[in-house]
């Protein structure tokens, strides 16, 4: 139960690292640790009390297993994440060319 | 059937054979782009009188039966998203040749543009909740990419606002789906329309927080009021053939279309849910029309338009009546003309005089007459004007609002209306009639293959206003049917 408290809490602090950060590169981190604490949680869905690695050493064999489904949507969030981050820090790279700088006060050239 | 994957096979591979055959000859790249979209658009066309004929179809991915596979399914309102997609994609894929001729790296462009034609087709033919999912990210990523394209200021900044919103978006959808596993022990949406129906309070419980999320999520997708605000700055920033893909296609897709598709066939539409659909809608509708007025950008004032019919569209099919859902969905396709045309005779404007400022400009219509002439069709198309599409679709909707015993929201609809064609008029003004500027005497018309798409887009505003008999029964009354049958989506699926 804690465990799924501090998930929030992770989730929590990556949204005010978006929210209340100046810096660009501290807002892309701030979306890296919401995916982290998202992720966390996906895997922990699938835990069972008492569960073996869901890997089958003995045909016929009957023991508990945790879930492994939400194994394999975590490893396809992770690279879908990636593909994120990735793109987030090549157009904050652009950014700092065009605009000299990573304080979010200072790029505000759309308004209304 | 066999033929439904190929609407993801075919963008997916013309898109990786763009990026890598690009450097044997300058037009590779548009061919093979132009050829896969209109690949799509006549198999789509294909399958409607398939679809009368023999039904909904099923195909289960890998041949694994549900709920244990992944199925794609084929029914009236996925035909009818597809058609849409596909049409618009080609109107905005032949437009493309010309434009993006004057920003550097055509073929990557065409390889991203394909890629979000593949992550919507795929968000519209899944019927498996984390493949939507993973579907999503593709169109939205590549869509992300494209909004930057040009890399001027505005484009990063745009693009990097809209990125940071939509990556919040998807981790709380990904957060609501996963929440939904842990319950129902599924991901077919199928299977979970049938355990939900059959349900124990603990499962009711969690999916009423679920479908908070999904509003939250899904309803930034779709940029419904107060979750609107990357909206304004990403589609005028993007190209213009990119503006009309996002405005026309990639927030319905994405946000309409997955709204509709889990809210009537899987967690069932109850009453909470469609007071706060109608409430959104309501907010979007005025909102974005109220906005729209004091902008002098041409593409920031369709952006903000944009919002405004966005609101109409989900009034309509929040309206709990068999022909406000109608109206909904006819003014879903309308929409993605007329704004489609919208952004694109937008593009053409900026390509030839060099500015997005209203006040700059003024006399087009001298010297643009194919563009002032389809922007003239698409303004009166969207203020709702008889014989236009825009008009039957708009009187649908408030009709249905008022069967629905929802008088209020069909008075404010109307006032909309006419808030609607008050801005439309004011780029008609400001931008075609009246003197021709200093500056502007050397400005032609925009090449071949831009007018191309203009016109045919204006066309078909005024085909399927004048002939929308053939269009309802043919491709709107499907779409209407599953709508209405709910959550009976899942016994067609599971039975076969």
């Amino acid at each position: 139960m804690i465990a799924y408290a501090l998930v929030i809490v992770l989730l929590g602090i990556g949204l005010y690292s978006i929210i209340a950060k100046k810096n660009l590169i501290k807002i892309i981190i701030g979306i890296c640790l919401i995916e982290y604490a998202v992720n966390l949680f996906i895997a922990m869905v699938g835990y069972r009390l008492g569960g073996l690695p869901p890997i089958i050493t003995k045909v016929g064999e009957q023991t508990k297993f945790v879930d492994p489904l939400p194994q394999a949507l975590v490893l396809t969030a992770i690279v879908i994440g990636l593909a994120t981050t990735a793109l987030m820090v090549a157009i904050a790279v652009r950014i700092y060319a065009r605009y000299k700088t990573f304080d979010i006060t200072e790029i505000k050239r759309l308004r209304g | 059937m066999n033929l439904i994957p190929l609407f993801v096979a075919i963008p997916l591979g013309a898109s990786f054979l763009t990026a890598m055959l690009f450097k044997l000859h300058r037009r590779v790249a548009d061919a093979l782009a132009n050829i896969a979209v209109f690949s799509i658009l006549s198999l789509s066309i294909y399958m409607i009188p398939q679809l009368a004929q023999h039904g909904p179809f099923v195909y289960e991915v890998g041949g694994w039966k549900p709920p244990f596979g992944i199925n794609l399914v084929l029914d009236g309102l996925s035909l009818f998203m597809l058609i849409t997609v596909s049409l618009i994609s080609f109107m905005v894929s032949f437009y493309s040749i010309s434009y993006m001729e004057h920003y550097t790296d055509k073929p990557r462009f065409y390889a991203l543009f394909l890629l979000m034609i593949v992550g919507m087709n795929g968000v519209i033919l899944t019927g498996d909740f984390f493949n939507l999912f993973v579907f999503m990210e593709i169109a939205a990523i590549s869509s992300y990419a494209l909004v930057a394209f040009g890399t001027w200021h505005e484009e990063l900044e745009a693009s990097f606002k809209y990125m940071v919103m939509g990556c919040i978006a998807s981790s709380l959808i990904l957060f609501g789906i996963i929440l939904l596993y842990s319950r129902v022990s599924s991901l077919n949406m199928a299977d979970i329309a049938m355990q939900i129906k059959n349900a124990g309070p603990s499962v009711q419980w969690i999916v009423k927080f679920v479908s908070v999320l999904f509003i939250f999520g899904f309803g930034l997708k779709a940029a419904l009021v107060p979750f609107h605000a990357w909206l304004p700055d990403a589609h005028p920033s993007a190209p213009a053939p990119i503006s009309a893909m996002l405005s026309g296609l990639l927030i319905k897709a994405l946000g309409i279309y997955t709204l509709i598709r889990i809210f009537y066939s899987v967690i069932g539409a109850s009453v909470q849910i469609v007071w706060v659909l109608l409430v959104l809608g309501a907010l979007s509708m005025t909102v974005g029309a109220i906005l729209a007025i004091g902008q002098s950008d041409f593409k920031r004032m369709l952006a903000y338009s944009s919002i405004s019919q966005i609101g109409y569209i989900i009034l309509g099919v929040a309206s709990g009546t068999p022909i406000g859902i109608l109206g909904g969905l006819f003014h879903l396709f309308n929409h993605a003309t007329f704004k489609g045309l919208l952004f694109l005779n937008s593009g053409s404007v900026e390509m030839q005089t060099g500015t997005r400022d209203l006040n700059k400009m003024g006399g087009l219509s001298k010297v643009m007459p194919v563009t002032s002439g389809t922007t003239l069709v698409g303004s009166l198309a969207i203020s709702g004007i008889p014989p236009f599409n825009g008009f039957w679709s708009k009187l649908f909707i408030i009709i249905g609002l008022v069967r629905g015993d929802h008088v209020w929201l069909a008075v404010l609809a109307i006032v909309i209306a006419v808030v609607t064609l008050a801005y439309y008029l004011k780029i008609q003004r400001l931008a075609f009639l009246g003197e021709l500027k200093k500056g502007f005497e050397k400005v032609k018309d925009s090449p071949g293959a831009m007018c191309f798409s203009m016109i045919a887009l204006a066309l078909i505003c005024l085909g399927i206003g004048i002939f929308y008999p053939w269009f309802k029964s043919v491709i709107l009354n499907p779409a209407v049917e599953v709508i209405r049958q709910g959550t009976n989506y899942a016994t067609m699926i599971l039975r076969r």
